[in-house]
């Protein structure tokens, strides 16, 4: 066969083909094209229901591709730099599950920093792998988790050695970048996959002067989140595979979770996205970069906020950053970030992020413009004349190094009982408990719950962030497992 | 040949001109810009096809604009225009004596260089040696700015457009800001006829109320605008538009104007029930 061009959208063609066809639809969805359910036509489109449809032989099956889509997941590997590339519809929780459940059974351990996204511990539940956490270093005056260092990685392989791999986040929310290379061949070195959370870093694959990607470092696998970055739709996702893993086996456990009925709203939106990346990837991210330095010199000039950016790199635990990431530390306007997220919302309508603690991310895209750019910084400026004030009683660790009692799976599956917070000092948490976002949780499953963690949770409902995990959705009480461990 | 220049005022509300030629026409950074010459209106320019003056009822709004709070300050010396890239207002400003110094600013220089060619009748006074022109979005030059204008005229296109950020609280704030501590702002506050254009000036009105301590409505009759009943905002720290009126300075610096006259001042500020229950929900 030959090879197809990335100017080529094989799921995008095949759906116009099958409009071109006008066939008479017996077989689900049963709206039919939107003609069963007109008001979510009306709001939808006509255009967007009529390629809401089941998958069959003209548009290939996301289970079993050998056709359309199989063109597409073969030009998205190449566009990535990998060896095989799969079009995930589960979101990238979907693809972080499908990296951890190839490289682990149940009991195989996997060392990765705790600073991880809430689907890693989930994958680990699901299939019984223990974490062996490295605790990422801390920002002191950001309060923010940074990378792993090598040296914490290299012990822990050490101490480690039958551990199946080592995940890393590439980068983390705040876009920081660990040495992914270093960990990478490091991982290699002792027969250990190296898998990577690329769900902040779709544009490292495209842009120019990007932190290393995981294809590029040699790594694995890699979820990358092309909703984010990369333009497609919600839910949208891209797992990727390095040489050293059998790509049929990874589908094999892909197809264990993944919907039968994967949406081709989500497919071509996929395709569609990664062809526009492969041809216009440099320009859209030099764009996105010009309006984030921008912000980030503007925002610096206001006073008392703080754009992070390139000066945090120590060659190790800030190994790299992401320079399209603006995050902003707002802990000397006496605001907590989730305060100033607060504000920019109701007072300004403006949406960013997240906002937690001491910091707050706004996310720019190459949907953004240099009008809304400036309403961003109009309003930070606005908010610290109108709302600054004292900075004391504040809290500013993002990150409390955990105490693991238990893996997750044993953590989240032992019998359990419910207390008040306030009384679940020394016991350990059979739930989650995280703001969201970002997402990461305080708490996991088989973790020691502390003073120092119940004050934060405490302090994170005062201020306004959105806690969620626990089974009591107003975090009064939480679950711990009975007589301790 | 029947060549009509139209705009749609609601989904189903058209209002049109008949043009005998077309200009000019061209596409800035920011919007499309048109200039039209017709029988009735004579000339008109129009941004993204919305009207946004013609020659014949341009005085209107630039006397409202500018009269109105300059009979209330007693000491304009310094004044900040945001938008306005057709000069009316501009040289309103300019026929008082007493202002030094008007610093003008426009996101979009073509504009200013269209109307200079095309709209004399407006665009005549940017050479006046008070006014320093700077072509960049407003609300980032104005975050730069603390105490520092007795007067800021806010003549915007409508928040659909390039002026859209010129209608949020941000801006009003870093306004509030750039005033002296007795400064006034002006600003274009849509109309209060249609749905669409409701919404809009209540939103304004709300962020306004919400920035400063004295904030009133007043209107005036623009036939080309959509329902021909328009609003202006004005906004203090200190002055009222109506009890701080001083007619009997305005009238002795002797400016001959054709809308504007200090008793439509005060009655300019008497707003129909309708339009006041607007208002009234979002103070």
């Amino acid at each position: 066969m030959n090879k197809l061009s990335q100017e080529r959208a094989p799921i995008l063609e095949a759906l116009e083909e099958f409009k071109r066809m006008r066939l008479v639809p017996f077989d689900v969805p049963g709206h039919k094209r939107g003609r069963g359910n007109k008001e979510l036509t009306e709001f939808l489109g006509e255009r967007c229901l009529t390629v809401d449809v089941n998958s069959m032989k003209q548009l290939d099956n996301l289970c079993h591709p050998v056709g359309a889509i199989k063109e597409a997941e073969e030009l998205a590997a190449e566009a990535f730099g990998a060896k095989a590339a799969f079009f995930i519809v589960n979101g990238t929780t979907a693809a972080v599950q499908a990296m951890i459940l190839t490289a682990c059974k149940k009991g195989d351990k996997i060392i990765l920093p705790r600073n991880v996204h809430r689907s890693v511990i989930n994958a680990m539940i699901l299939c019984g792998a223990v974490p062996v956490y490295i605790n990422p270093q801390m920002n002191e005056e950001l309060g923010i988790a940074l990378g792993m260092k090598l040296s914490d990685v290299q012990r822990a392989i050490e101490e480690n050695p039958d551990a199946k791999a080592v995940l890393v986040n590439n980068p983390t929310y705040y876009g920081i970048c660990s040495n992914l290379k270093a960990i990478t061949e490091l991982a290699h070195a002792n027969n250990m996959l190296a898998l990577v959370d690329e769900a902040h870093g779709t544009h490292f694959y495209f842009g120019e002067n990007m932190p290393i990607s995981a294809m590029a470092a040699g790594a694995d696998m890699s979820s990358v989140s092309m909703h984010k970055s990369g333009g497609s739709l919600t839910q949208s996702s891209f797992l990727l595979c390095g040489k050293n893993v059998n790509s049929q086996y990874v589908r094999q456990i892909i197809n264990l979770t993944q919907t039968t009925s994967g949406s081709y709203l989500l497919l071509s939106s996929l395709d569609i996205s990664r062809r526009n990346l492969a041809l216009h990837g440099k320009d859209i991210f030099r764009y996105v970069v010009e309006m984030v330095e921008y912000a980030r010199h503007e925002i610096n000039q206001i006073g008392d906020y703080y754009a992070y950016s390139r000066e945090l790199i120590n060659g190790d635990s800030v190994f790299d950053f992401d320079v399209t990431k603006l995050s902003v530390n707002t802990f000397d306007t006496g605001l907590a970030g989730i305060e100033v997220y607060d504000l920019l919302r109701d007072e300004y309508d403006i949406q960013i992020e997240f906002g937690d603690l001491g910091n707050i991310l706004a996310y720019v895209s190459v949907g953004d413009n240099y009008k809304n750019i400036e309403r961003l910084i109009g309003a930070l400026s606005e908010i610290r004349r109108l709302y600054k004030k004292d900075k004391t009683g504040m809290l500013r660790h993002e990150y409390i190094p955990p105490k693991v009692k238990l893996g997750p799976q044993d953590g989240f599956y032992g019998i359990k009982e419910q207390v008040d917070l306030d009384a679940s000092d020394g016991r350990i948490c059979s739930e989650f408990v995280m703001c969201y976002p970002p997402g990461i949780p305080i708490l996991a499953p088989g973790e020691e719950i502390t003073d120092e963690i119940i004050e934060y949770i405490k302090y994170a409902k005062e201020k306004g962030c959105f806690l969620t995990g626990p089974e009591d959705m107003a975090v009064n009480k939480i679950n711990v497992l009975k007589g301790g461990c | 040949m029947d060549l009509w220049y139209s705009e749609a005022h609601t989904k189903s509300v058209k209002f049109a001109i008949k043009v005998n030629k077309q200009l000019f026409s061209a596409e800035s950074d920011f919007q499309r810009i048109d200039i039209f010459e017709s029988e009735e209106f004579g000339r008109f320019l129009t941004l993204d096809g919305f009207m946004m003056l013609t020659e014949k009822d341009e005085f209107i709004y630039h006397e409202m604009i500018v009269h109105v709070p300059m009979a209330v300050h007693p000491d304009v010396k310094k004044v900040l225009v945001i938008g306005a890239g057709d000069g009316g207002a501009i040289r309103e400003l300019t026929r008082y004596k007493t202002i030094e110094s008007i610093d003008f600013v426009e996101i979009d220089e073509m504009v200013v260089k269209v109307c200079k060619k095309y709209l004399p009748q407006t665009a005549c006074a940017f050479d006046d040696k008070r006014v320093h022109s700077y072509f960049q979005d407003g609300l980032k030059f104005i975050r730069k700015h603390e105490d520092e204008y007795d007067l800021i005229i806010v003549d915007s296109t409508d928040p659909f457009g390039p002026g859209e950020g010129l209608f949020t609280k941000e801006f009003y704030g870093n306004c509030y800001k750039a005033l002296k501590n007795d400064g006034i702002m002006v600003n274009q506050h849509e109309s209060p006829f249609y749905e669409e254009d409701a919404i809009a000036m209540k939103r304004a009105h709300k962020r306004i109320v919400e920035s400063f301590a004295i904030s009133r409505v007043y209107q005036a009759h623009i036939p080309t605008y959509p329902s021909g009943h328009w609003l202006f905002g004005f906004a203090s720290k200190k002055y009222h538009p109506v009890r701080d009126l001083n007619a009997d300075k305005w009238n002795a610096l002797g400016l001959k104007t054709r809308y504007y006259n200090t008793n439509l001042h005060r009655g300019s500020f008497c707003l129909p029930n309708y339009v006041q229950e607007m208002l009234h929900d979002v103070e």
